[in-house]
Order: C-alpha cells, then structure tokens, then sequence
C-alpha cells in the first residue's frame, strides 16, 4: 500500500535556509544540507527547497546547494522557485534534484508543461499552485472558489485553481503542490475544501501546503474522509523547524490516526537544527 | 583485495550523484562509464535513470553502451538495474509509442492504468513509499529482511512474460512487478539511492554480491 508522505520545506534565498510568516520576516535557520541531514535522521519521506532568491543570476548558488545536498542525503529531494524553462528544470535535476515544481513560468507560458512532461516524463514535474480563496465585494469568501496568484500570492491572475490544477494534469504535471495563501504561514490548518475539491478533480497526487500547524492539522489534510482533505502528501516548515516537534513523532500520531504512515526504520532519533 | 569496481551508466538519463555517492557508501569503487570500454572491465554493472523510455534507449545506443551491457551480461556480471535501468531491460516499452528495448528479459513496459481492477481510481504517476515483498531465491535476498518500504516515482511498470522472475512484489491498487531476477540481473523499479536505510541496505546487498562473483 501507497502510504502517506510527510514532506518539510525549507524555503531558501542565497543558498541560506529561511522561513517567513506570509512570506516576511524571515528568519534564517541555517544551511539547507545541514537542515537536509536533520530531516533524513528524522525520516521525512521527501524534503523540498523552494528558491525564493529575487535574482536569476544567483542560480548557481541553488544549483549547489542541490548537489551538496543530493551527494550528501539519501532522501528524495523537490526543489521549485524561479524555475523559467526547460534549461532551468534540466540544470536542476542534473544538479540532484529527484523533482522539480513550477508556478509563474507555467502561467505565462502554456507550452512549459506539455513540453517538459514530453522532454523530461511527467514523474519529475510537480505543479505548484498558490490559491487563495475568491472573496465577494463585503471581503467574504465565497465558497468552493479558489483563484491562482503568483509572486508570494500577491499578483491575482484570474484563473480557478481547481480547473487549473485539472488542466494541467491533463497536459503531463505529475504532482500537485497546492498551497493555500490564506492559510500559509497562519498554522490555522490547511484548508481542507480547496485540497478536497482539487484532489477529487486530478487523478495525479496532491500535495497539502499551507497552514499546516500541528499533526492533527496533517492528519486532517492526509484523511480521506467526506471532511478531509484526501491529499496524498503534506508539506509543512514551521512546525518542524524550530525543533517543536519531530517528522517521527507527528508520524507516531498520524498513525494513530489511522493515517497510512512509513514505520520508523528504529534507528532515527531527533536532531537539534545547528 | 582491492575493492570491486562497478561501472555507473551515464547514459544521459538524469543525475548520478546520488547513486554514485550511495554505492560508495556501500563498500564499492564506482567508475562513471559513458563508453563501452569502462562497461567491460568492471566487476558489475548499475545502469540508473530517470526518464522516458525511448530517450533512455536513445542514450545508450548513442555511444554502443546497449552492446557493453549485453556482453556483460553475456560473462554474468552482476547487473543492478534501478528504475529505468529494470524497464530498458525489457523487449518493448509502451511510453510514447512503441519502443524496442533492450530485449534481455522477456515482457514489455505498460503505464498503470488509472483505474484499478476493482474499479477504483489509481493515481498515476505512483509516487512515495511503498512496500516491497521480497520471494524466491537470489544472492541479495540473503541480505535483505522480507519486506522493507522503498521510495518509488514511476507511471510505467515492467510486466514480465515469465512470472518465475519476479522476486519483488509491490501493492499499488494491483499487484505489480518491483524488483526482478534473472541470470545475472537484479533490477528494480524503485529508487534504493533514495531510500534511506532500507536503501542503503539493498547496495550492501549488491556490494556483498559483486564481491563473491569475482
């Protein structure tokens, strides 16, 4: 049986491991193959990098913090942010890279996932989605309606997540990154409704992104039940970072929870961040 | 003794860092063999790779790296074959057409089909940890317990003609084909470089093999 994957993400900027509340005052905690070892001792089942370096002219100091870390982790390893074109996916996973997700360059150009999935095989590419929730003119969400935004969630591009998460499984992405930027950084929970509606559209996985706050929070995201968020992978940072909590003992609890969870191998123990 | 070499086919189907820095982990000198000329003297072969089907056919006919493989398959020198490296063995991949593969082991290549045979939906690509039901007799198989979780990422899966091969067993909706053996090959569908412990313990495995065959 296919089991639920527990995914830390660290976002990255100069090649330094840091993590913002909605995306601002970040604080760095550290080298990302360092932060890579840690979550390998902890047994995450995937670690992911996402690039939020403003310049494309520091690729270069991504592209080896991805070699270092795949010569250094024995861990499958996604790396997104930044990422233009077919050149700039290759780079990646010559560098180590197992996956890699793409957001704005697939919104700009429609070709890129059609082409990448012919060129490199859909199993590497994961599209990225951040959604937020489409609000009436009082400020209030509407229901079961979710736009795509680009640039941190700032930029609003008019599309519907769900139809664009079903329309580009249809052209060869072999993953789902869905983000909710209502709920990024919040830990208030992922939200479960834009998960489930996206989930129950694609037949390729999805990941749950956003919100994410404590093992309850991921097991609700990872459930399949009529409420749950039927996702079949959770990405979460904050509540792994600052050594709260262990990828072992959030996977103790899911399994509890009757969530479908790779058994400790018995020789993983928690690690401080350096 | 000086340790056993294995050749690492770089064939242009994705990074090899990780499986050349995995392999060493394990014990093994590990040459990286784009030509046929590293191919034929090593003590094993480990053909990797990530990828479509017929550019993996592609790339190892570019530089005559299809016929090192089949000679060292001819002196039966320990085959490793990983992902991509299990399916090109096979006589037809079925990725974007009809491609002729290396036609080694007898069967073809098919795409999960995205219902299962109880009529429920199957994600396709099959991406994550899954468990792998290891049977029958092999040199590695001493090695290894009886199951163990693997990382796999993968749409297509070997369907061997002959069942008797098949030493590896996986749960994906349906049953399929994860690791299979035949003559001098051992060949699986998931990632062992990606693996973490249970992983690194499959290359021991290996390590253990190629050292006894020489």
């Amino acid at each position: 049986m296919l089991l639920k994957r527990i995914i830390p993400c660290l976002d990255v900027d100069q090649g330094r491991v840091v993590k913002g509340v909605r995306y601002v005052d970040h604080v760095d905690c550290g080298d990302p193959v360092e932060v890579a070892k840690m979550y390998e001792e902890q047994e995450a089942d995937e670690i992911t990098f996402l690039d939020i370096t403003a310049s494309h002219e520091e690729r270069g100091i991504l592209l080896d913090v991805v070699s270092r870390t795949a010569e250094t982790v024995f861990m499958p390893l996604t790396v997104g942010g930044g990422v233009r074109s077919i050149q700039d996916i290759r780079d990646l996973l010559n560098a180590g890279a197992d996956k890699v997700s793409i957001m704005t360059a697939a919104v700009n150009d429609p070709e890129l996932v059609p082409e990448a999935a012919a060129k490199i095989g859909s199993a590497n590419l994961v599209l990225a989605i951040d959604a937020r929730a489409v609000r009436d003119d009082s400020g209030r969400p509407i229901e079961n309606r979710w736009e795509v935004c680009t640039h941190g969630g700032r930029r609003p591009t008019g599309l519907d997540a769900v139809d664009w998460a079903a329309h580009n499984a249809e052209a060869g992405a072999g993953e789902i990154l869905l983000t909710s930027m209502d709920r990024d950084g919040t830990k208030s929970g992922y939200d479960l409704g834009l998960l489930r509606a996206v989930a129950q559209r694609v037949s390729i996985p999805v990941i749950a992104s956003g919100g994410g706050g404590s093992a309850a929070d991921l097991a609700a995201a990872l459930g399949e039940g009529p409420d749950e968020g039927c996702a079949q992978a959770a990405l979460a940072a904050s509540i792994f970072h600052f050594g709260e909590t262990t990828v072992g003992a959030v996977k103790e609890e899911l399994a509890a929870r009757g969530i479908p969870v790779r058994p400790p191998s018995g020789r993983a123990r928690p690690v401080q961040p350096s | 003794m000086t340790r056993a070499r294995v050749a690492l086919v770089d064939y242009g189907a994705g990074n090899l860092r990780s499986v050349a820095k995995a392999l060493e982990r394990s014990g093994l000198e590990v040459e990286l063999a784009a030509d046929a000329a590293v191919v034929e003297r090593a003590d094993g072969v480990v053909l990797p790779g990530a990828g479509a089907f017929a550019d993996g056919m592609a790339g190892l006919r570019r530089n005559g790296l299809d016929e090192a493989l089949l000679k060292a398959l001819e002196l039966r020198r320990p085959y490793l074959g990983l992902c991509l490296g299990v399916q090109l063995l096979f006589e037809l991949g079925e990725e974007h057409g009809l491609t002729d593969g290396l036609g080694v082991v007898k069967g073809r290549v098919q795409r999960f089909a995205d219902v299962d045979s109880r009529g429920s939906r199957r994600r396709v690509p099959h991406i994550g940890w899954n468990e792998v039901q290891f049977s029958g007799e092999h040199p590695m198989l001493e090695h290894l317990p009886e199951r163990d979780f693997f990382y796999f990422v993968h749409s297509y899966r070997p369907v061997p003609a002959d069942e008797r091969i098949v030493v590896g067993r996986t749960h994906y909706g349906d049953e399929f084909a994860s690791v299979i053996a035949q003559d001098s090959i051992f060949a699986v569908q998931f990632h062992p470089e990606k693996s973490q412990h249970a992983g690194l313990r499959l290359l021991n495995a290996y390590c253990s093999w190629v050292e006894s065959s020489r």
